[in-house]
């Protein structure tokens, strides 16, 4: 069952195409790569996904309901959360409130967002961390923080945006296995990342992407072999590890 | 038709004028993100600067440029230096507290004037205040005139210091990109001191040129604060082009404002462009003409 | 015991007028109670939802003009202006929040100083509606202060109450994320729009609600005094500031500190200087006197600078801070 689809998506900044006609669907259940090279578009696609500036061209659906244009904040309210590649805690306050504000978005009354609110936070294993200020803890929390927080609007979808960068080993391990229980949870990921150990792994499918254009889909091994990834992208970086 | 020509020619010559206040508040908010709303009252210094020279000294109003734009230049130096730049350090809830300062720092001005030279009305007359040539039908104030070509020299004098030389192009760059400034080598901080003396010599200038057509009270600060603020939005916040094109808009606007509808209305006509621009081109001119 | 404090605090300040009957205490603390309520409603907007507000005037006098108005064009008990003016001053924050919001940035700050102005001019163009500079002047209810004490200092606790519950709710915790990251927020499912305009509309209503307080109270406004952008908008600030902003009690503390200092200059420091100029005969004295009495926005003003600078948190967002400041030895002794 198609849960998410992008069509024909274009994005003009000024006159320069960031995403130029990218066509993707994604599956219920599964976790769907997107790669490319720095500057290719791939946090542009996000950014039209969740709405943050408008698309020149193209739709988006989301459970067949068309979504192109929706505010930022109904997107959220639909079952579409994100993380940000650049952190965005709410800074002064602390890791539970932050959480307990993302848990509003789908339950009422203060109690029941706390609720919500510790159950995510030990689902995510942030719970040790609750009464920290969110903008003392450092990096990989933080990360770990976007995803609490976007887990705790329940969403049906969610975008991950980077999220392993600047992790170290352990932490990384920790993320893999954070993103693949969130699967296992029923909840379908789309997820941009650099690093291929990460992304290689997990995903079910991958869709590779250079200068805002699609050039190779399919599932991981294949992708890897493409002959267009691995000139535009993997050639330096997977040898590298 | 002749008073339609004479509302033009009074509405240009007061834009010219609006122009450099507006540079100068245009120069700070572009470098350091943040509306000034001490500039009127800082004009409000650089005038008492001139009334004093002429008053007590006997100065030509046009000779004490000399005078009022070297120590606004300081007075904006040492705002920046000891009261605003130290609020980059101090972590605080409210995003506006430079702003905030800024209030702080106007009202301060304001209330030391009026300690020294109480509430009354100052002026300064010269032997050309009230002198006036006609071209055709249409009358010129001499002082007007002469004010408008001081601003448009300052106006170019700007453009061509922020072009060509090396601070000028710090500014530039600062302005467009605070941290890649900050990696080139620019020490933001100090370009922040010079940016904040040079808005405060420009409005000064402004300032000094309209005091032989103008009268002076220490809450004269307030309007030109607000109407510094109009033509700063009106342009495009911080776009220093976009100033002069704010500048010329606003005068005409109340110029044509005070012969069509009435005096009293001055200064809601400023008021009512800013909401205009805020309902139907936020970001000002410089939407239009992406300078 | 930190606890019980307020409650402790206001069984004192129920009994103070009885206890204590000196009109001139009980006018000043009517004016604290008053700055209690403006100061909640500035903090809601700007302390809690970090969209700072430069025109808080703009509400603070169509309360006031709303109870007077219709006590003068109707002949109806300006009492009632105390729930119309709220919701005046609501009239007037929806448009102008509804269009202001769209834009981010410093935008919302200026428009707010611009919407003082527009009010101000309003109220004095608008001369057979308002009487202009001429000002409205009414019968006041009562005679003595002490009803308007109890009357203020129930506004000012529904005040504090109001926002303290209103930040444990879902409400709150929107406007905090909202001053903490817009992006943040939207992503998190909060319309940023519509609840900036929940908590300005907040803000308005209380601080209409002072206003036409005010009106009763004081029993004469003009533009000038109501509309005032020194007075009121920067007082506003000041309370919220010197208190401590995003502070449930900073309005309350900042309130009580800035009427004081009001009230300090406006004596020339409790008559200090007047007192010594009699008793040396010195003239600079006398003159000195009757300056500082009229210099209290130049005290404002160098407050702001002061505050801003030191006590970006003010005195409750600080008070560790102010306290390790004031008393060294102790934190010394601490340590050994």
């Amino acid at each position: 069952m198609i849960l998410f689809e992008v069509k024909n998506l274009v994005k003009h900044f000024g006159g320069l195409a960031a995403v130029n006609n990218v066509s993707f669907q994604v599956e219920k259940g599964e976790i769907f790569g997107l790669i490319g090279p720095n500057g290719s578009g791939k946090t542009t696609i996000f950014n039209c996904i969740s709405s943050y500036f408008p698309v020149t061209g193209g739709n988006i659906y989301f459970k067949d309901q068309k979504i192109t244009g929706m505010k930022t904040n109904k997107i959220c309210k639909i079952g579409i959360g994100r993380t940000f590649q650049v952190v965005k805690p709410l800074g002064r306050l602390s890791v539970l409130d932050n959480v307990i504000a993302a848990a509003f978005s789908k339950v009422q009354t203060k109690h029941e967002a706390r609720d919500v609110a510790m159950e995510t936070m030990e689902f995510c294993g942030l719970l040790h961390r609750k009464d920290v200020i969110a903008r003392s803890l450092p990096i990989g929390e933080r990360k770990r923080l976007e995803i609490t927080r976007a887990m705790a609007t329940r969403p049906e979808l969610l975008l991950l945006d980077e999220t392993a960068a600047g992790l170290n080993p352990t932490e990384l391990e920790g993320a893999i296995d954070l993103i693949k229980r969130i699967r296992d949870k029923g909840i379908t990921i789309i997820i941009v990342e650099h690093i291929m150990k990460v992304i290689m792994t997990i995903s079910d499918r991958i869709h590779a992407i250079n200068f805002g254009q699609t050039i190779a889909e399919g599932v991981p091994k294949e992708v890897s072999n493409n002959k267009a990834v691995i000139e535009a992208y993997l050639g330096e970086d997977y040898a590298q590890g | 038709m002749e008073v339609f020509l004479q509302t033009l020619v009074a509405g240009i010559l007061k834009g010219g004028l609006y122009g450099l206040i507006g540079l100068g508040m245009s120069l700070i908010m572009g470098v350091m993100g943040i509306i000034n709303l001490a500039h009127g009252q800082l004009m409000m210094v650089a005038m008492y600067i001139t009334f004093v020279l002429s008053h007590y000294l006997g100065i030509d109003p046009y000779l004490s440029l000399f005078v009022s734009m070297p120590a606004l230049f300081l007075l904006g130096v040492v705002i920046q230096k000891y009261t605003l730049n130290p609020l980059m350090e101090v972590d605080s809830i409210l995003p506006e507290n430079q702003v905030l300062m800024t209030v702080g720092i106007g009202m301060v001005l304001t209330e030391i004037a009026r300690f020294i030279f109480t509430s009354d009305y100052k002026s300064v007359r010269t032997s050309y205040s009230d002198a006036t040539f006609f071209l055709g039908e249409i009358s010129f104030s001499i002082a007007l005139v002469i004010a408008f070509f001081i601003a448009i020299g300052f106006t170019l004098f700007m453009f061509w210091f922020l072009l060509k030389t090396d601070i000028g192009r710090s500014i530039r760059a600062t302005a467009q990109d605070k941290d890649a400034a900050l990696l080139m080598g620019v020490n933001s901080k100090r370009i922040t001191v010079i940016t904040f003396g040079l808005g405060s010599a420009l409005v000064a200038a402004a300032g000094t040129v309209l005091m032989p057509v103008y009268y002076l009270f220490p809450d004269i600060g307030g309007p030109f604060t607000r109407k510094a603020f109009v033509i700063t939005i009106l342009g495009g916040l911080g776009s220093t082009v976009g100033a002069i094109f704010g500048g010329l808009t606003l005068g005409l606007a109340e110029a044509f404002g005070a012969t069509y509808i009435g005096m009293a209305y001055d200064d809601m006509i400023g008021l009512l462009i800013f909401i205009l621009v805020l309902l139907f081109l936020p970001g000002g001119f410089k939407r239009l003409t992406k300078i | 015991m930190k606890k019980f404090m307020p409650l402790i605090l206001l069984i004192i300040l129920i009994i103070f007028p009885l206890v204590y009957q000196n009109a001139y205490y009980q006018h000043l603390m009517i004016l604290v109670f008053i700055w209690v309520a403006i100061g909640s409603g500035w903090n809601m907007i700007a302390g809690f939802t970090g969209q700072v507000s430069f025109g808080d005037a703009a509400f603070f006098g169509t309360g006031a003009y709303t109870a007077g108005l219709l006590a003068h064009h109707f002949g109806i008990s300006a009492w009632w202006g105390m729930a119309f003016g709220g919701i005046m001053a609501m009239a007037v924050a929806f448009p102008f929040g509804w269009i202001c919001f769209r834009l981010r940035g410093a935008y919302f700050a200026l428009a707010s100083l611009a919407l003082n102005e527009v009010c101000r001019h309003i109220a004095t163009i608008a001369e057979p509606l308002t009487q202009g500079m001429v000002g409205i002047l009414i019968m006041p209810t009562f005679v003595s202060k002490i009803p308007y004490y109890y009357i203020a200092l129930a506004l000012a606790v529904v005040s504090v109450i109001s926002v303290q519950f209103i930040m444990q709710t879902k409400w709150g915790y929107y406007f905090l994320s909202i001053r903490e990251d817009q992006d943040a927020a939207e992503s998190l499912g909060i319309d940023t729009h519509r609840y900036k305009m929940v908590s300005l509309n907040i803000a308005a209503f209380l601080t209409g609600m002072a206003g036409a307080l005010f009106m009763n109270y004081m029993g004469f406004i003009d533009p000038e005094v109501v509309f005032s952008l020194h007075d009121i908008s920067i007082m506003a600030i000041l309370v919220g500031i010197v208190g401590g902003v995003g502070t449930i009690y900073g309005p309350a503390v900042g309130a009580f500190v800035m009427v004081a200092v009001h009230e300090f200059f406006r004596t020339g420091f409790f008559g200090f200087f007047k007192g010594l100029a009699v008793l040396t005969g010195s003239d600079f004295l006398n003159i000195a006197a009757k300056y500082i009495s009229h210099a209290h926005v130049l005290g404002f003003g160098i407050l702001v600078v002061l505050v801003i600078l030191y006590l970006p948190n003010g005195i409750v967002g600080d008070w560790n801070k102010l306290v390790g400041k004031l008393v060294p030895f102790k934190k010394k002794e601490a340590a050994t």
